[in-house]
């Protein structure tokens, strides 16, 4: 979940433990084995192995029978450069990683300061602060499938209920059967991805405004400063590093988007391919054709374009002592 | 007056935020005809028989037990060894600790989806398939690494005097962390409780792969099987009442208890 491990670490320094209780502690081998053993015995079991060994079935054939997986070297890549619908998956994947966590920082972060700024003359929070954000919190609550199911129900073109709005306040003319139409459908996904993950990026940032001196907004305020150049010069720039945690987490998600696209897409991942998925792809070539060499070559190209984008998301951080 | 463009926006959200929550929860109280025909009307009279179809016929009430059984045990599980393994990492000096540290945290940067199909075969050798014992122990090995990762920093923060008093009146090891720090480590716990709670709630790929058996489907993966399933769109009302089972209970939960849950929500985001 978080990738922000090295420089929290390095901010929280431990305090050396006083010497009379080094030496108590420095006994207590027996309980240190103890006490990490059984996590550590059950990481190594469903965390390090599996991982370990998916790198290695990435480079065979195998397809499910015990014994008989045949080295064949970087041969699964190769195909996977091929693979049109995989190159599609990795398309939509990266169209919504240039689009959403974009949209979802940038509705986030203009609630947020609406509800921090917004108040009578500029200065505090506005009016029914802690309503709004409640309300805005709550996609946050519910599972991803749970979202999934709602919104497939919410696009069904018949007795949905976007259609039924639309065409209740006589806009019958923009109904549309959202997911079924390939120029639609991703953007659809897309929607519910930025529906439910705002909530909680305005709560973050919010809380991140409320936490700067209100001395500097108020100098900024003497100055005549408008709002829009406040927020520019003054909050974006203090919250650099919220955004960009945001951004990193956002990714993520946008690299993932299985759950989503396998409960409210046709096909799963169609229409023709339009909503197809990395994650989706390695689902159903590992667990519905049984290619599961080929499967783990997916999960490593996904592994190294996860990696890829962290690292370019997080560069140029490498000097600050604290990211979040 | 001058504030009133600015209501108009956060309301604006608010209502797209809400009112697909209330719509749902709405048709989970219409009949089937109503539904098909007037998709967001209220309904004549209220059904609440949809909600006994979706609890019984359509094993909602199954599920939704599942799903507590299997999120309450690996909760209690990674909180247990979590919580004395990060308590471990941090204050004990002993030869790898820095290894055993970054091998449960850097595990947190791998996506899932890499070890998706070696995790499944691992789980069928040990005979572990689609049984809630599986399901329990491998939703507790991935949140442990997180677990560790937040009390690590917290059990850090803890003066020591005080665990070295207990030290010298005699308490052993297990004592000091079980009746002394734990107690101590409470805002850390109930934080990272509810963060892994809402993550561990939230599960849909691990049960899809290693929890094939539909009376052993957990809540999200029961719900997202029916409304796929052909057999059932028939019962739209049912649908809607079993959707509005899986979401009530959490959000009347949340507005109860929001400062803590948001708290805990953004545990990993903020320290």
């Amino acid at each position: 979940m978080s990738v922000l491990t090295r420089p929290v670490e390095r901010a929280a320094a431990p305090a050396p433990p006083a010497p009379s209780q080094r030496r108590r502690l420095n006994r207590g081998y027996g309980f240190v084995i103890g006490a990490l053993a059984p996590a550590l015995v059950l990481h190594l079991i469903f965390i390090v192995s599996p991982y370990a060994q998916a790198f290695y079935l990435s480079l065979t054939d195998w397809n499910g029978v015990a014994g008989k997986a045949n080295f064949v070297g970087f041969d699964n890549f190769a195909r996977l450069a091929g693979d049109s619908l995989f190159l599609d998956a990795i398309k939509n994947n990266l169209l919504l990683l240039l689009l959403m966590p974009a949209a979802t920082i940038g509705i986030g972060l203009f609630l947020a300061t609406m509800i921090q700024r917004g108040g009578a003359n500029g200065r505090s929070g506005v009016k029914g602060a802690r309503f709004y954000e409640i309300v805005f919190f709550f996609p946050q609550m519910l599972s991803v499938a749970i979202v999934a199911v709602l919104w497939g129900f919410a696009y069904n073109p018949n007795n949905g209920l976007i259609n039924g709005v639309l065409r209740a306040i006589g806009l019958d003319g923009l109904a549309r059967s959202w997911l079924a139409e390939p120029g639609l459908a991703l953007f659809a996904v897309m929607a519910v991805m930025i529906w439910s993950g705002v909530g909680f990026y305005m709560v973050l940032f919010s809380a991140a405004i409320d936490a700067i001196p209100k001395e500097i907004f108020e100098a900024a305020l003497i100055d005549g400063s408008t709002g829009w150049t406040t927020f520019r010069r003054i909050t974006l720039p203090l919250l650099r590093d919220n955004v960009q945690v945001a951004f990193v987490y956002l990714g993520m998600v946008a690299l993932d988007a299985f759950a989503l696209v396998q409960i409210m897409t046709v096909g799963p991942g169609g229409p023709d391919g339009s909503t197809e998925v990395m994650g989706l792809s390695l689902y159903r070539t590992a667990f519905e054709y049984g290619k599961f060499g080929y499967a783990s070559a997916m999960g490593v190209a996904l592994f190294f374009g996860t990696l890829v984008f962290a690292l370019v998301a997080l560069r140029g951080n490498k000097n600050r002592t604290e990211l979040a | 007056m001058k504030r009133f463009p600015l209501h108009i926006a956060l309301g604006f959200w608010a209502i797209v935020t809400a009112f697909p929550l209330l719509w749902a929860v709405t048709s989970s109280v219409k009949s089937d005809t109503e539904i098909l025909s007037s998709p967001w009307t209220v309904p004549e009279r209220p059904r609440w028989e949809n909600f006994g179809r979706a609890w019984n016929e359509a094993s909602i009430g199954q599920y939704f037990l599942n799903s507590v059984i299997v999120v309450g045990g690996a909760l209690f599980l990674t909180m247990l060894l979590g919580g004395i393994a990060a308590y471990t990492l941090a204050r004990y000096r002993f030869p790898g600790n820095r290894f055993v540290y970054y091998l449960f945290v850097t595990s947190q940067f791998f996506p899932t989806f890499l070890a998706l199909v070696p995790l499944f075969f691992t789980v069928e050798q040990m005979g572990l398939l689609g049984t809630k014992l599986g399901l329990i122990l491998v939703y507790a090995t991935f949140a442990t690494p997180f677990t560790i990762f937040f009390l690590h920093a917290f059990f850090r923060t803890l003066p020591s005097a005080i665990a070295e008093a207990a030290f010298i009146d005699g308490c052993t090891h297990w004592g000091v962390f079980f009746r002394v720090m734990l107690p101590m480590a409470r805002p850390g716990l109930v934080s990272v409780a509810i963060f892994n709670f809402l993550g561990l709630w939230n599960q849909y790929l691990l049960p899809l792969v290693l929890n094939p058996d539909p009376e052993n489907y957990v809540l999200a993966q029961g719900l997202a099987a029916l409304s796929t399933s052909q057999g059932y769109q028939s019962d739209w009302s049912g649908l809607f009442a079993g959707l509005t089972i899986a979401m009530l209970p959490v959000l009347l939960a949340y507005v109860c208890f929001q400062r803590y849950i948001q708290a805990g929500a953004t545990a990993g985001a903020v320290k």
